[in-house]
């Protein structure tokens, strides 16, 4: 993957805004920012980020590329819209950040140890299985993904909660063995092959 | 005939043994005393949810959705698509906008779709809405209150909005600040809201509660503090995430902030089902880890 990085940094040189607006979902809202500071004062885990949207869209404009694309900041998004919806110019943040962590993520530049990284890839995946989430398959996916130690202690912590949802019927136990999918979930791994295809081509990532 | 019908998304924690199982048990019996006709989206997926952005991508999220779309507009034509789930009504939203915005995305979806011998039309054939929607702007209070033989009268609610029942889209064009729809639910049943409930809107961390555990029990804590501080008997939300992560780390936030939290949350259709005379089972009041008594008992006069 980070051939596909060294050949964005080529292809882009120094406008590291067009190569956000060519490549980032919703890119092309960047340069509208007036920098008022809304969003990063709106955002649940505001004091998370290293760099608020308000200071990650200057960055976009100043060239500051590495900074961005490995930064954890966009991963701390809750997906709660308040900047979305308080934005005077109306940008699509919370989806600006979403794709900016997406790119990142696919260029192989996102931070490989961040939590929402990992739980985001292993939701799409369990997802994109079956069609429908599987949520003993996430939660152990989840608990386990440092390894089978942490993943007992993991478990062992989060023991109570499982038990409240086994005993009022709101988790299978036998999921791993009977969950429930679509009817044909071969065809929508056909489906979902053929749009990234046609996403990576867009966006010049071919693979 | 039923007086509404509807197309209907009902998506994974909906599902038997799925998190949310007993909101759905109380949507069905809601609806059959309103007579709200419900036809599931044969084979319907997931949504994705806001979660699958990282691996998701754009189009493939899109094409999650769009599937959904495509099989409701073949299954129920011209029938809303109506969604009890937050995400679900977001995502397919989002995406019925984005591909109404994009004559590209619209192509590339419709050349995936093929594969599957499936096609989308959108042309807003089918707007997409959440299940308070129909309740407020279809039935009306008015409406929601025909059906009641009991009052929830000497229960104080906290209506716990949250955020994707209410951003970016909104409910019957109500501020996103301060939405008053779930304290006017509330109040049309006989019970008591809290209508300054200040963190009404805040975000309960949605799916990082998983994978950022403290940073999101921080803002529940926050949620059930007011809550209590306000007085309020149980939390009411119409969030599938918002119930599940206020209600089921309650001891974990005990144990860390030294708090005695122990407060039920419920779904505005368990309260209605309770009104409209059903019972605990039929309102899926078993199903709630933090037992919500008060409802019970008068579900059970």
């Amino acid at each position: 993957m980070s051939d596909v990085n060294t050949a964005m940094v080529q292809k882009y040189r120094n406008d590291f805004l067009k190569e956000v607006e060519e490549n980032v979902e919703e890119g092309h809202w960047v340069k509208m920012c007036m920098q008022c500071g809304v969003c990063s004062g709106s955002c649940p885990f505001g004091p998370d980020w290293d760099h608020p949207p308000q200071e990650i869209f200057m960055m976009i404009r100043a060239g500051k590329r590495d900074e961005v694309l490995t930064t954890e900041s966009m991963w701390m998004c809750t997906s709660c819209y308040n900047c979305i919806v308080r934005c005077p110019r109306e940008l699509p943040i919370t989806h600006i950040m979403h794709g900016l962590a997406n790119y990142a993520h696919r260029l192989g530049i996102a931070p490989k140890m961040n939590p929402t990284r990992r739980f985001s890839k292993i939701f799409w995946n369990n997802i994109a299985k079956t069609g429908r989430v599987n949520e003993l398959a996430l939660s152990l996916k989840l608990y386990f993904m440092d390894g089978f130690m942490s993943g007992i202690k993991n478990a062992l912590a989060m023991a109570g909660v499982g038990i409240g949802m086994l005993k009022t019927k709101r988790l299978n136990p036998f999921a791993l063995i009977n969950h429930k999918g679509v009817k044909n979930p071969k065809e929508l791994h056909v489906l979902l092959k053929k749009a990234r295809e046609i996403e990576d081509r867009r966006k010049g990532i071919a693979r | 005939m039923a007086k509404k019908e509807y197309s209907f998304y009902p998506g994974c924690s909906s599902e038997r043994k799925a998190s949310a199982s007993n909101y759905m048990v109380s949507v069905d019996a809601m609806c059959k005393k309103l007579d709200i006709k419900l036809n599931e989206i044969p084979d319907w997926n997931c949504c994705s949810a806001s979660i699958g952005y990282a691996e998701g991508g754009e189009l493939p999220r899109h094409v999650m959705n769009a599937r959904n779309i495509a099989l409701s507009e073949q299954h129920s034509p011209g029938q809303d698509i109506v969604a009890t789930c937050a995400a679900c009504w977001l995502g397919a939203k989002e995406t019925a906008d984005r591909l109404d915005a994009s004559e590209q995305l619209l192509a590339d979806t419709k050349e995936v779709l093929k594969e599957a011998g499936l096609d989308i039309h959108l042309k807003n054939e089918t707007p997409i809405r959440h299940m308070v929607e129909v309740l407020i702007e279809d039935i009306g209070y008015e409406g929601i209150k025909e059906p009641m033989v009991k009052s929830l009268e000497g229960i104080k609610f906290a209506g716990y909005v949250g955020c994707q029942t209410n951003r970016p889209f909104g409910v019957d064009g109500e501020s996103f600040e301060n939405p008053v729809y779930l304290d006017k639910m509330v109040e049309t049943v006989g019970g008591e809201a809290i209508t300054d409930y200040e963190k009404k809107v805040t975000c309960c961390g949605g799916a990082l509660a998983f994978s950022e555990p403290k940073k999101s029990q921080k803002q529940i804590k926050d949620i059930i503090e007011a809550a209590y501080d306000q007085g309020a008997d149980m939390i009411v939300t119409p969030c599938p995430v918002c119930q599940m992560n206020v209600e089921v780390y309650q001891d974990q936030i005990n144990k860390h902030y030294g708090t005695k939290f122990h407060i039920p949350v419920t779904y505005y259709s368990q309260l209605l089902t309770v009104a409209y005379g059903g019972s605990a089972k039929e309102a899926g009041l078993d199903g709630n880890i933090v037992r919500a008594k008060q409802l019970e008992e008068i579900a059970a006069k």
